[in-house]
């Protein structure tokens, strides 16, 4: 009993002692980026995508900007949960002091930071997070990564240049799925196609089954899906190959979230020929790919990097150029204003961060899936150039 | 015999000297309190996670007035929670902008609900009534879901603008007002719950938890005291919930999510049930302790949670609070010769 | 709702049919490792949440021998029996022993800290996301009959789930084992007066009921899907079905896991925004009908 009592006060007196002694700020020769990922739960990989990847860039580039080291302190948001991101965001700016922020693997996360950096105004850097609306919701967002409209609207054009006509949507319900439905039906009927039938999937679902079941009964001529990277995309071609939909002669076009590098060998051969559109595939042929291949391989040669890793990577370019121009001294309205407009070849091709919207303008690659070299990868066969975000 | 807890005088006082007894605030509750100013003055760049504590805590506090006193084992508590939330995040959304009004109507939101399942909740035995709880906690967790136009859905509630508090004070950025906002509230509720609970009243209650035959036969009317204090619990998250959405000014779906009940059901075992305080040392011991554990070890703290609830329930009994109250009662052993 | 514009081209009453059957194998599965959950608790009143870990763990030892030890995934089942069964063992030796006298809220928090554990462990070896299985070409596709399309999978899944049901009935029934397992639920103490050693039965059962939730586990990779996060998912819907199925009972939790599971394919197929209501608004329904359960008995837990 005894033991009990002073083992608890123990452990109380352990947790106390290290709530006081938070980390204290380093001397002023450290640049310090706070990045908010998913390092636990069931998003898990998306965090550990982004962390490497911008830990592949560092490792190539070396940690000495301008003088000055640059430090990541990354805090997990463990998954959807704005108001851990908001308070994980305020304790990172009032207490780490950071000069930048970075990383949201997900929308809601980077969506509830938005007051609080910009009443801080400490330039942000969304590496993952594709809805449409997120850049509008603080002048200090400049975003690296995609949107969802940006890659779907390619993808109707495809689809009807392709012949397809009738096609059924299927999409996550949650912010970039609307996105991804909003614009794939006005794209694919402004062009003369027809929409069949549309239903929004529960984010949070266990079974794909009943839905592909009546998509298969409504027989269209193909099924364009979207659903978050990860989990939810392997358990959709689970079932959509359970239920024998290519059999059924339904196509699948989806982008590039379903068939992503990090999952798409776990979807074995049902996964070949799936058409999808996408910013980055890991087949991509040019040097600045190889070399990030190389860089990622180091740190983590098993796990195949994704686009997510390449958000994590190129977030780090721009924030490396900004300490650059800035020479260290990090303002965040002039580091936005070096954001706007900068431009480089980053491992998927070249980007531009678009000077008004702070929104990213890159290439939209249409890829198949394919064997090369008894490995799966999705083959860039056609290029739709500097797509900007079409929901602006 | 039963423990001695105070020096017992010789010749019997008038037959309310017990009761007046147990009323008084130990120093120890004072202490508490006052630390709690304290901490507002010691950590000043921590009040916002300082205000999640006290918000946990209280809602915790709620939990333990049903679960620790009249012994209904919830797991859909959430549901006042997320109620209390969303009524205040809409509120602030489209007019009202006070704290304090939004706070009553979200209350009386979740007292409403509370009072409407308070009917469900009274069928069958814990185990049915844990399910029953937890569906209407996942129910409603569906609705705000699917209600994207009017929750936000998955995205979470936006535009959520405070007004100053008693017309005085701004919501600032680092938290300093939210912080004392939610203390005094907490504060109000807490000295209404505790008078609650020493009175005859709240004995009733605890009555009912260990033995509900008994207690119908000296005349307890048992459907009536669950139902009301089931009303007033709800009433207590739903404004701890209202607290949440108007100090961090965002409403998630978690608020409603089965894994806030399950935490909180943690958070209150872990402080120990029926002592009013267990649900503060709880949701303070399991936030802080979740907090540190993810600063070292970003990836696999849900490990080192897991081992410390183990080690907790294997190596300590009746939580935190019993062991305190044990050190208590062994020092007032230890001076009680001297007098 | 879904738009369908295009009116469906199959017939109702078999799309009705191909829903119903797909409810059926969900339900299996469930009925599967729930069943272990629900003698748990009719026996020794034991609450143990984290019994969706021996789902995990059958799922994570299928998935590993088949691809790293190039094992059958017919070899495999047994085996995520067998060493399911195993392992629970020395977890109740362990960990739940300690706690059967004690209140359930301090077994709650002991399965939860396990559950948390399990998660962390699961994550630290097979990553966060998905498990796949690749199925034996004998259960991949699909038997067309009468128009209605039935996946050989489920329909395995469905088999199994009957052969076990029937396993377990004539268990209890005819066997001598069975007797006292009956015994132990029914009457605690007078079983023990006559000489039962229930401890020793509970532990048998235990492991039983453990190893069954790993085998529907391995079984459930391909429907249910695997992944670090399984034991928590899917806690509310084991919960659910051993509850309304009535705590202790076979049969009970058999009805329950096939309702529900019907409830749930069919409401996620006719009315996929409000697919999830369907199944809660059931659980409330039936829980406030039948309080004790669909056959549970009257006992005070």
């Amino acid at each position: 009993m005894f033991k009990g009592v002073a083992r608890c006060l123990a452990a109380l007196a352990f947790v106390l002692t290290g709530t006081v002694c938070t980390s204290a700020s380093a001397a002023g020769d450290t640049i310090k980026v706070g990045v908010l990922v998913e390092t636990s739960g069931p998003f898990s990989s998306y965090g550990q995508q982004i962390t490497t990847g911008a830990k592949a860039f560092i490792k190539r580039n070396g940690d000495t900007v301008a003088g000055k080291k640059v430090e990541l302190i990354i805090r997990d948001t463990t998954g959807p949960a704005p108001d851990v991101a908001k308070r994980l965001a305020q304790e990172l700016i009032v207490q780490d002091e950071v000069d930048f922020i970075a990383g949201f693997g997900l929308t809601p996360n980077a969506r509830a930071v938005a007051p609080i950096v910009t009443a801080a105004k400490k330039p942000t850097v969304i590496m993952n997070a594709a809805s449409s609306i997120i850049t509008t919701e603080s002048p200090y967002f400049a975003r690296v990564s995609f949107t969802l409209a940006q890659v779907t609207a390619p993808m109707a054009q495809w689809a009807y240049k392709s012949g397809l006509r009738k096609v059924y949507t299927a999409v996550a319900d949650y912010a970039p799925g609307h996105d991804a439905e909003t614009t794939f039906k006005s794209a694919f009927t402004k062009l003369g196609g027809e929409i069949v039938g549309e239903v929004r999937i529960p984010l949070k679902n266990p079974e794909f089954g009943p839905f592909l079941q009546r998509i298969k009964d409504a027989k269209p001529q193909a099924l364009f899906v979207f659903v978050p990277a990860g989990e939810l995309a392997v358990g959709f071609m689970k079932a959509y190959t359970e239920r024998g939909l290519a059999g059924a002669g339904i196509k699948l076009i989806t982008t590039g979230d379903v068939v992503d590098d990090g999952v798409i060998e776990a979807l074995g051969d049902d996964v070949l020929g799936v058409i999808s559109t996408h910013q980055y595939s890991v087949a991509h042929d040019s040097p600045e790919n190889a070399a990030f291949l190389a860089s990622y391989a180091q740190i983590n040669p098993t796990q195949r990097p994704n686009f997510m890793a390449v958000g994590g990577y190129d977030g780090m370019a721009a924030i490396y150029e900004v300490i650059r121009k800035l020479n260290g001294n990090i303002d965040g309205d002039k580091a936005m204003q070096i954001l706007r407009g900068m431009k480089w070849t980053s491992p998927r091709g070249p980007i531009l961060i678009d000077a008004d919207t702070r929104d990213i303008v890159q290439n939209v690659y249409v890829r198949e899936a394919k064997k090369v070299g008894g490995k799966v990868y999705n083959v860039e066969f056609e290029t739709f150039p500097a797509v900007k975000d079409p929901g602006k | 015999m039963s423990e001695i807890t105070q020096p017992v005088s010789t010749s019997p006082g008038p037959w309310w000297q017990p009761l007046r007894i147990r009323e008084r605030w130990r120093l120890a509750e004072i202490v508490f309190w006052l630390g709690l100013v304290a901490v507002y003055f010691v950590f000043p760049k921590q009040l916002l996670f300082g205000s999640q504590i006290l918000i946990t805590g209280l809602f915790a506090l709620s939990l333990d007035l049903i679960l620790g006193y009249a012994g209904i084992v919830t797991l859909g508590h959430a549901a006042f929670f997320g109620l209390g939330a969303y009524t205040a995040g809409l509120l602030a959304k489209y007019g009202v902008h006070d704290p304090l009004i939004g706070l009553v109507l979200a209350a009386g939101a979740a007292g409403l609900l509370g009072y409407l399942s308070s009917f469900l909740v009274l069928r069958g035995g814990d185990l049915a009534r844990l399910m029953i709880t937890l569906g209407i906690a996942l129910l409603l967790s569906e609705i705000a879901n699917q209600a994207t136009v009017l929750t936000g859905g998955v995205d979470g509630l936006q535009g959520i603008t405070m007004g100053p508090l008693l017309g005085l004070f701004d919501f600032d950025f680092l938290g300093k007002v939210a912080y004392l906002y939610v203390l005094g509230v907490s504060f109000v509720l807490f000295v209404l719950v505790r008078a609650l609970m020493i009175s005859p009243y709240g004995l009733s209650l605890r009555s009912i938890r260990e033995n509900p035959r008994r207690a119908v036969a000296i005349g307890v009317p048992i459907r009536a005291r669950l139902t009301n204090i089931y009303t007033f619990a709800a009433t207590i998250a739903g404004v701890a919930g209202a607290l949440l959405a108007q100090t961090t000014q965002f409403v998630a779906l978690d608020v409603l999510s089965f894994q806030r009940s399950a935490d909180l059901l943690i958070i209150l075992i872990i402080g120990g049930t029926a002592t009013l305080y267990g649900g503060f040392v709880g949701a303070a011991l399991f936030l802080i302790a979740q907090d540190r554990l993810a600063h070292l070890s970003p990836e696999y703290w849900l490990f080192w949670l897991g081992i410390l609830l183990i080690v907790t329930t294997l190596f300590l009994d009746a939580g935190v609070m019993g062991g305190l109250l044990r050190i208590d009662t062994l020092i007032r052993r230890r001076f009680a010769g001297w007098r | 709702m879904p738009r369908d514009r295009a009116s469906s081209k199959v017939p109702a009453v078999l799309s009705f049919l191909g829903v119903l059957f797909d409810g059926l194998a969900y339900g299996a599965l469930l009925f599967l490792i729930s069943v272990g959950l629900s003698v748990t608790l009719g026996l020794m009143g034991f609450i143990n949440l984290s019994h969706g870990v021996f789902a995990m763990l059958g799922g994570y030892l299928l998935v590993t021998l088949m691809d790293r030890g190039g094992w059958s995934f017919a070899a495999c089942l047994p085996l995520a029996f067998v060493a399911t069964a195993l392992l629970s063992l020395v977890l109740e030796r362990t960990l739940y022993r300690p706690l059967y006298r004690s209140t359930h809220l301090k077994q709650v928090l002991l399965t939860v800290g396990i559950i948390f554990v399990a998660v962390a462990c699961a994550t630290y070896f097979w990553g966060p996301g998905q498990q796949r299985v690749t199925l034996p070409q004998a259960l991949r596709g699909r038997l067309s009959a009468g128009g209605v399309d039935l996946s050989w999978y489920r329909l395995f899944l469905i088999a199994c789930g009957a052969l076990i049901t029937l396993a377990l009935i004539f268990g209890l029934e005819r066997t001598r084992f069975g007797a006292r397992i009956r015994a132990s639920v029914d009457a605690h103490r007078t079983a023990e007066a006559m000489g039962i050693h229930v401890d020793r039965v509970f532990q048998i059962t235990f492991a039983i009921g453990s190893g069954l939730a790993g085998l529907g586990g391995a079984l459930g990779v391909n429907v249910l899907g695997l992944d670090p996060y399984f034991a928590l998912k899917y806690l509310a819907y084991f919960l659910l079905v051993v509850v309304v199925g009535g705590p202790g009972s076979i049969m009970g939790t058999l009805l329950a896991a096939v309702l529900l599971g019907v409830a749930d394919t069919t409401g996620k197929y006719y009315v996929p925004e409000i697919g999830p209501f369907v199944i809660y608004l059931a659980m409330i329904v039936l829980l406030l009908a039948f309080p004790h359960g669909l056959l549970g008995r009257k006992k005070a837990l």
